[in-house]
């Protein structure tokens, strides 16, 4: 174990890591500027336990309706031998698929244990490649690994590989509707970074063989129920603009030792759990460690990160909690009380606020010839 | 966005309390707008849950699906829903149209519409956006089913679809007072302390605005966050009140026999549970109402309103007609001509909030469309032309404070004089950063030579001038359908109603 990793074990405390999967991994793409965000997932730190016993649970869950719903679209889809995916596939990659074979990978002769299984996945994809043979083949449930801040994580993605004439297709199949060819646009763009993130490992995982990137393609089909009943259709999605912001991510996690540097040695977020498993950390004091390490708040971490109530709890005077939209036009100036003291000229602006003071006195002024209201 | 509105938002964040936005209302306010809010199942492709609907405080009306995963059920919701709004709808337009030829037959003619009219205004407030995009798929899901055929649904459903479809187009009118959002409503006229993303909760805008005795806006924001105390406004329901209450309930009533009395029960504890979720956002959305009727409305907000009754009766006679349902998608030369009216009805309605309210005028000053000052100088007599054509051109100079980006040439107009432009003659920088701008005016002076009385800016009057106008811009010329060219896919097939179109699978 080098000197990173042993930190960020320490920083995780005596608990097993969090693993990922595909919408962590997209996630740490949403807001690439954040350390604390960063850190707390290279060193695999479970952010919802986390936030909650600092007093600040995050407002995520998911409805068990919406899980079964997701899942027996997937099962129609996948059921006679993938009989409707095939469909979907001969109409929009236009292929002549003359026979198929299928293989599941979701356990190795009763095996379900993760390296046995992501062994299997390597060889029977190697196998499909070098091959060279004209069939199609079906992958069911992949067991892809990926390096992330160092540490491999395997990766269960709910898709198939679709691999013919030695390049793969990743099939991504979500359980929202395409309404008149129109989708929710955060949902599909949700969709379409986790299936980047499939892309990624998989070609990290062909690399492995010698392949070449183009072996897996940057389209991705996208299958999801049509208009307002179950049945499935397709769409081609061009994923090349996410896999190079994961890219980029994944590098910046990669080194993650120059965040580690700015840190006190000693931080940890360990709960200090006695023998029965109950925490004795105070709240307050891991608060305080969490707030060592910086934060990047903005409105739409609430939507994506489990810390987010904390952050925005920290960030309170400071116009980030208002919106970029906000922030831009008061000039990003950091803080609130900063923008109302120039407005109201109690503060004198530093040389590079000039301009930004004279537009907030202006508005603070027409704010009190219209409204009344006082300074 | 503005800086202004910025600096609202910066005050409230500080203060801890909403602060003023605007200094009139925008919005027209009906004086018995249906309220209606909306619960979805999750998962489903935007499968009603629940409705509460009704035209008073005190008469809301509950619908609950009891197995929202059945299509008969759906449309048996779709079919009560249609007996509320189309209903309120259908109430609306005979009363209107009883108040028109009256009017006719007292040969009042055209004009101003009387005062019984306003009173059967239809208005449809919902308490969020996502609640607009709930009905619109539901009009989309129901307006192309027929009562007759293999699937036969209730002739009310289809009805209903259309009318949904048609609130939902015009509710991306800008101005338009048909189908309001609440949390929109609010934004226009408060600014809360938090990020646009936070105010598409209602209870959160709420709470920043009108927070109960003894909290300040931030902590009944905070405190409206929490989906225990503070229920979404849906459509979306919370996760946990769906794993917790209405999973075990739904069950319920799929255990027990139609008919039976366990199954009574069980249907009237779903009831009681999704009732009560949705009881504090009804309280949110009428309360929403009455702080906005509290705002004295501008000037213009009568005029749009006028348009939107004037679309609405319109749509109401075009499917009396037994007009064909709207089809899925816009065919090129429809597209276009909606854009077109689109921008022209955004860049008019900019127009006249900010000549209607001096607060929205003033982002304008602030980035120099505009500027505000006193008249320093005037000559009202001053003559221009020859002989017979000699016309009234005042002139007068206005002193101003504000960033003045306009130069000779340029023709501004007066909120208080909307009627008389004026052209600038010279713009001259003054000490103490402000600056002197020489108008020259013309129009709203009246016939003769001498301009009536108090139409031209007296010495020492305020006043503002702007390069925005409200006047009527002519619409772009579009081809007709049967002329549309290659280049958008040549003309269009004609709609004929298709039966795959009515027995559409909605699972």
């Amino acid at each position: 174990m080098n000197a990173v990793e042993s930190r960020l074990e320490h920083i995780r405390g005596r608990v097993a890591p969090k693993s990922h999967n595909a919408r962590t991994i997209a996630a740490l793409t949403s807001n690439p500027g954040c350390a604390r965000r960063a850190i707390m997932d290279a060193a695999g730190v479970d952010k919802q336990r986390l936030a909650a016993y600092s007093g600040f649970p995050a407002p995520f869950g998911q409805s068990q309706f919406a899980i079964t719903r997701g899942n027996a679209f997937e099962a129609q889809v996948k059921a006679n031998g993938c009989a409707e995916l095939l469909r979907l596939l001969r109409e929009h990659l236009g292929l002549s698929i003359p026979e198929v074979s299928y293989d599941d990978l979701n356990d190795v002769g009763g095996n379900t244990g993760l390296v046995v299984r992501h062994v299997r996945t390597r060889s029977l994809l190697a196998r499909a490649v070098n091959s060279g043979s004209d069939a199609g083949t079906l992958f069911d449930h992949p067991l892809l690994r990926l390096q992330v801040a160092g540490r491999p994580v395997f990766l269960e993605p709910d898709l198939i590989a679709f691999q013919l004439g030695g390049r793969f297709h990743v099939v991504e199949i979500k359980s929202f509707a395409v309404i008149d060819g129109q989708a929710d646009g955060d949902k599909v763009a949700a969709a379409v970074i986790q299936s980047a993130v499939y892309v990624h490992a998989l070609r990290e995982l062909l690399a492995g063989h010698g392949m070449a990137e183009d072996a897996v393609a940057d389209e991705v089909v996208l299958v999801c129920p049509e208009n307002f009943s179950n049945a499935p259709t397709a769409a081609l999605l061009d994923v090349r603009k996410q896999l190079t912001v994961l890219r980029r991510q994944l590098a910046r996690l990669a080194s993650i030792e120059s965040l580690l540097d700015v840190l006190p040695a000693d931080l940890t977020f360990d709960l200090g759990m006695d023998d029965d498993g109950v925490p004795s950390r105070s709240p307050a004091e891991l608060r305080d460690a969490i707030f060592t390490v910086d934060a990047r708040y903005a409105p739409e971490c609430l939507a994506s990160c489990e810390m987010c109530f904390l952050c925005r709890h920290e960030a309170q005077g400071r116009t980030e909690t208002l919106g970029r939209e906000v922030r831009d036009e008061l000039g990003a100036i950091d803080s609130i009380a900063a923008v109302l003291g120039l407005a109201d000229g109690t503060l004198a602006p530093a040389d590079d606020q000039a301009e930004a003071a004279g537009l907030l006195r202006a508005a603070a002024r027409l704010r009190r010839e219209c409204t009344g209201e006082a300074a | 966005m503005s800086t202004l509105y910025a600096l609202a938002k910066a005050r409230a964040a500080d203060s801890g309390f909403a602060t003023q936005a605007s200094t009139v209302r925008h919005v027209h306010l009906a004086e018995r707008p249906l309220v209606l809010i909306a619960l979805t199942f999750a998962g489903e492709a935007n499968a009603p849950l629940a409705a509460m609907a009704g035209d008073t405080p005190e008469s809301a009306r509950l619908l609950v699906v009891t197995q929202p995963r059945n299509r008969d059920e759906r449309f048996a919701f779709a079919a009560e829903l249609a007996e509320i709004v189309t209903g309120y709808l259908g109430e609306c337009e005979s009363a209107l149209r009883a108040e028109l030829s009256g009017a006719d037959e007292g040969g009042a003619g055209h004009g101003e519409p009387p005062g019984a009219f306003w009173q059967k205004f239809p208005q449809v407030i919902v308490p969020n956006e996502a609640t607009i995009g709930f009905l619109r798929l539901l009009g989309r899901s129901t307006r192309l089913r027929r009562p007759d055929g293999p699937y036969p649904v209730d002739p009310a459903v289809p009805v209903l679809g259309r009318w949904l479809t048609f609130l939902a187009e015009r509710a991306e009118l800008p101005g338009s007072s048909l189908l309001v959002a609440a949390t929109q409503a609010l934004a226009l006229h408060w600014a809360t302390g938090q990020s646009a993303v936070e105010d598409r909760n209602l209870a959160a805008v709420l709470g920043w605005i009108d927070p109960p005795a003894g909290l300040t806006g931030r902590a009944a924001a905070a405190a409206a966050e929490n989906p225990v105390t503070g229920p979404p406004a849906g459509p979306a329901t919370d996760p946990t009140f769906d794993n917790e209450v209405l999973a075990p309930l739904i069950a319920a009533c799929g255990r027990t026999e139609i008919g039976s009395a366990q199954r009574q029960r069980a249907v009237l504890s779903l009831q009681d549970s999704i009732g009560a979720v949705l009881a504090p956002s009804w309280r949110l959305v009428w309360r929403s109402v009455e702080l906005l009727r509290g705002l004295t409305p501008g000037r213009t907000v009568s005029l749009r309103a006028e348009s939107d009754l004037a679309a609405f009766l319109k749509y109401g006679e075009y499917l009396r007609d037994g007009g064909t349902p709207q089809p899925r998608r816009d065919s090129a030369v429809a597209a276009a001509r909606r854009l077109s009216s689109l921008e022209q009805a955004q860049a008019s309605y900019a127009a006249q909030r900010a000549f209607d309210d001096p607060l929205v005028l003033a982002g304008y000053r602030l980035t120099g469309e505009a500027f505000g000052g006193s008249v320093v100088a005037a000559d009202p007599a001053r003559l221009g032309g020859s002989g017979k054509r000699r016309m009234l051109r005042p002139l007068v100079t206005v002193e101003t404070l504000d960033v003045v980006r306009v130069g000779p040439g340029d023709k501004l107009v007066s909120p208080a004089r909307p009627r008389q432009s004026a052209v600038v003659m010279s713009v001259s920088p003054l000490a103490g950063a402000r600056s002197a701008v020489e108008l020259e005016l013309s129009g709203g002076m009246g016939r003769s030579l001498v301009a009536a009385p108090g139409s031209v800016p007296a010495v020492g009057e305020r006043l503002c001038y702007t390069t925005l106008t409200d006047s009527y811009q002519v619409s772009g010329a579009f081809p007709e359908r049967e002329s549309t060219p290659w280049t958008h896919g040549g003309p269009p097939p004609v709609y004929v109603p298709v039966p795959d179109d009515a027995v559409e699978a909605w699972s």
